[in-house]
């Protein structure tokens, strides 16, 4: 019962994510979203998973979702004229996005069609965190590790974009 | 989740905790807010509040009721629907982070229950990732505060607001993560219980300020600087911002900011205590007075804060976030890396 109630909620946010004309609005229906899901996690006997999902999703990165979009502060992504001009909306990438989204909708398909109840999934309860940190660390290491290593490239990506170029005989 | 019902009496006590923490969390902010005023006259010489009631006790009553009669403003611009919701997520989350903090032993209420009653609202085993994640939520109520006034003190309060407590919400992380190494658990009954015991013969030598203080001084600061009090109160910096992310707000939806900041101000004390003070335990105290020592501890911790909020200068804006980026956050990392190897090496 409680998880048609926090699908549905995850479900309906999710699509009024892409709905809302005002940024702000977006953001917080994601907040919607993600809250609905850790929800879902609770109800799968994963209060870990279900607490770090609030934390890290809805409570750190998407404070810096809102925080991005309160800064550009606009209170509609496009303007009319940029509606009519933008290349986006040009019948060229708008059919490639349809043949992706055809792509994906199909991949989908595939993919539930083929799995069936999953058997390697453990009934028992995850709340032991020493036991995520022991498979994380053993079992997983090889991908935990290729992930922080992504995750530092990205961090040294955005901290060389933002960084000030030095003009020449400019005083700092 | 919920602890298991084994009979009706059990039921109805669990209810009236809930009932009572609650009514409790609302007393606290009357008297927090009291104390403030007296505490900061004390600290400057004056006498403070003494006109309403004996020693000015119902001014708190007389300051609500002034509040509730005062005209809810909404500037024309303003987002109406987001600009009446900051203040209930504001309020919201500050009283929900509390349902999780266990504030005292098992007691029977002097003889009243058939079989000993934990003091909690709510007992969760990643208790301390449920405040954690409550607390992060109540951002929102002021970022949307700051957001939908439309104006631009607002703004500029809710944003540094936003970066100040993302800033320091990785430090009060750590500190908390050399907690749950020493505990070797996360649930908060069980950190406190963890702390019961003594160590080289001095009962209270467990209790975690003394094995990790230094976590409990970056805990104690990050907390601060969580709940945006003095010298870390930048989002309502009256000399630059008038008052920041709540200028354009009156009435009782300023009330409820202005609530959610005591209760916030409750619950970290109360999360300090059960996780640095040793919770309710306290030498030659029983267990079932244990909520009379939890009280007294909150008491003491809360009293820490005002006496800060009145004798230290605001910080600047750049030194909150150098400090809070260069000291906290390394000082931090290296206390969890050092609490592990203690705890593998001494096998605390």
């Amino acid at each position: 019962m409680l998880f048609y109630f926090f699908g549905a909620l995850a479900v309906i946010a999710s699509l009024l994510v892409i709905a809302q004309r005002n940024p702000v609005y977006s953001v917080l229906l994601l907040i919607t979203s993600f809250g609905a899901l850790s929800g879902l996690y609770v109800l799968l006997d994963a209060p870990f998973a279900a607490a770090i999902q609030i934390i890290v999703y809805a409570g750190a990165i998407m404070v810096l979702f809102l925080f991005v979009v309160m800064l550009l502060n606009t209170p509609h992504e496009d303007t009319d004229a940029d509606e009519k001009t933008h290349p986006m909306l040009r019948p060229g990438p708008m059919r490639f996005g349809a043949a992706m989204a055809v792509a994906l909708l199909g991949e989908l398909a595939w993919a539930l069609s083929r799995s069936g109840p999953s058997s390697t999934f453990s009934n028992t309860p995850v709340t032991s965190l020493s036991a995520i940190g022991y498979t994380l660390f053993t079992d997983y290491a090889f991908q935990f590790e290729v992930t922080s290593v992504l995750i530092l490239v990205a961090m040294v990506g955005a901290v060389l974009m933002a960084r000030r170029e030095d003009q020449p005989g400019e005083k700092r | 989740m919920f602890s298991v019902i084994s009979n009706n009496s059990f039921v109805i006590a669990q209810v009236g905790i809930a009932a009572v923490v609650w009514f409790l969390l609302q007393i606290s902010a009357a008297v927090m807010v009291y104390f403030e005023r007296k505490v900061c006259a004390w600290l400057q010489q004056r006498v403070g509040p003494n006109r309403v009631g004996k020693a000015g006790l119902l001014q708190p009553i007389a300051d609500v009721v002034k509040l509730l009669f005062k005209e809810e403003l909404r500037p024309a611009a303003a987002d109406p629907w987001l600009f009446a919701l900051a203040p209930i997520i504001s309020a919201t989350a500050a009283f929900a982070a509390f349902a999780v903090v266990p504030f005292g032993g098992s007691t029977t209420l002097f003889g009243l229950l058939s079989e000993p009653l934990p003091l909690h609202v709510a007992d969760v085993n990643v208790a301390v990732l449920v405040v954690f994640a409550i607390t992060s939520m109540g951002v929102y109520g002021i970022v949307l505060a700051g957001w939908s006034s439309n104006s631009k003190y607002s703004l500029l309060g809710a944003l540094r607001s936003s970066a100040q407590m993302i800033s320091y919400e990785l430090s009060y992380g750590m500190a908390l993560a050399a907690v749950l190494v020493l505990a070797n658990s996360m649930s908060l009954r069980d950190i406190v219980n963890a702390q019961s015991g003594s160590l080289l013969g001095i009962p209270q030598f467990r209790w975690f300020v003394f094995l990790n203080p230094l976590g409990f001084l970056l805990f104690f600061i990050a907390g601060i600087a969580e709940t945006n009090r003095a010298p870390f109160d930048f989002p309502e910096a009256e000399q630059e911002l008038v008052a920041g992310y709540h200028t354009e707000y009156s009435s009782m939806s300023f009330g409820m900011f202005f609530l959610a900041e005591y209760i916030n101000m409750v619950t970290v004390s109360a999360v300090t205590t059960d996780l640095f003070l040793g919770g309710w335990w306290f030498p030659g105290v029983p267990e079932s007075l244990g909520w009379l020592v939890f009280l007294f501890k909150i008491s003491v911790l809360l009293f820490f804060y005002l006496w800060m909020r009145w004798s230290l200068p605001r910080y600047r804006y750049d030194q909150l976030m150098s400090f809070g980026w260069k000291v906290m956050l390394p000082a931090s990392v290296l206390n969890v890396i050092a609490t592990a190897a203690a705890v593998l090496y001494f096998g605390l």
